[in-house]
């Protein structure tokens, strides 16, 4: 940050620029939530055209609140996979919230039963957020209103969409391809390493080759045996 | 054939929440040993790669190459350029929406 006058005034100005990081930091929360509720919109009308009631697509992101596990489980469900081929990846993706969870631990006390109801927003988006602050109370208020801006626009958008659903064709306006471009914008910061380029590799190798010859769902749930180059890549080149 | 039940509604949210729990609330501070941790953070990058890989390239269990293609290209460039989500998303379906109708 800029430097600060050591006078009476300066204390002012130092009062009124963290005044402008909270509004910088709740802009970016809100911004950030209402570009998720759009896509919420997509899930919507997509796990209704995969088959699931407007009941179940609300419960999905009510309960689970974790778009790329969601999503991964609809697309497999609407390719015709089994419930057990469906659980079985997105729980695979739902796990990197554990690590999430791990990370952002230290910053939150208080009792068990706060952080029960708060292990519920740890996201990739409240995650993100949280990590791109600089000080604990700024880092704190980014984790919130991206928690409740995100909670409400998810749920909101996965109703509406789940609604306007069988109404909508999907392939016709491309919306089959919305889960595919979310993933790839959220694939991008983990090919900043080379960690994350030989798992990103090795992965999509596996489940590629495999698509013909095993059920489906299987394909993603193999990739996730990929991991295993972290054993052999130094932990300075490992995503942060 | 429909295979949506509530069995995956609710076995996903219970699992999913679990993951949650464990990370932030069971494990919390506790150091987990460094090589499972990183291979741990590692899930996203190739698990997305997957399903990217699946829903482009496969229909069902048969290897496919359609309009999907159009927009997973536009979505990698749109990302690259480091374009909101929501731009990517959009630029992505239209694409692919637009490919179809020509």
């Amino acid at each position: 940050m800029g430097g600060s006058r050591r006078d009476a005034q300066g204390r002012r100005r130092i009062a009124v620029r963290l005044d402008t990081d909270t509004r910088r930091v709740v802009t970016a929360s809100l911004t950030l939530s209402a570009a998720v509720g759009v896509f919420a919109l997509s899930f919507g009308v997509l796990a209704v055209s995969a088959g699931a009631s407007v009941a179940q697509a609300c419960a999905l992101s009510l309960l689970t609140f974790t778009g790329a596990s969601q999503m991964s489980a609809m697309a497999v469900i609407g390719g015709g996979g089994t419930v057990g081929a469906a659980l079985g990846g997105a729980l695979l993706l739902a796990a990197r919230n554990g690590v999430y969870g791990l990370a952002l631990a230290p910053y939150f006390g208080g009792s068990l039963g706060r952080r029960v109801v708060t292990a519920q927003f740890v996201i990739d988006e409240t995650t993100a957020m949280h990590m791109a602050q600089t000080n604990p109370r700024l880092r704190k208020i980014a984790f919130w209103t991206t928690a409740i801006a995100l909670y409400s626009f998810w749920n909101l958008g996965t109703l509406l969409g789940a609604l306007a659903g069988s109404a909508i064709d999907p392939q016709r306006f491309g919306l089959d391809v919305a889960f595919t471009a979310a993933f790839v914008a959220m694939l991008m910061p983990h090919l900043a390493h080379r960690a994350g380029r030989s798992a990103a590799l090795v992965g999509g190798a596996i489940c590629f080759v495999l698509i013909p010859f095993t059920p489906i769902g299987v394909p993603v749930l193999a990739a996730g045996l990929a991991i295993i180059v972290g054993v052999g890549i130094p932990a300075e080149e490992r995503p942060s | 054939m429909n295979t949506m039940s509530w069995s995956l509604v609710i076995g996903l949210s219970l699992g999913a929440y679990g993951f949650k729990v464990l990370g932030f609330v069971v494990l919390g501070a506790r150091k987990l040993p460094e090589p499972v941790g990183r291979c741990l953070a590692l899930i996203p990058a190739a698990l997305l790669t997957a399903l990217i890989l699946k829903d482009t390239f496969s229909t069902g269990q048969q290897w496919v190459l359609d309009e999907r293609v159009v927009g997973l290209a536009v979505a990698a460039l749109a990302a690259w350029r480091k374009l909101p989500l929501i731009v990517v998303v959009v630029l992505a379906a239209s694409a692919t929406a637009l490919a179809r109708m020509l």
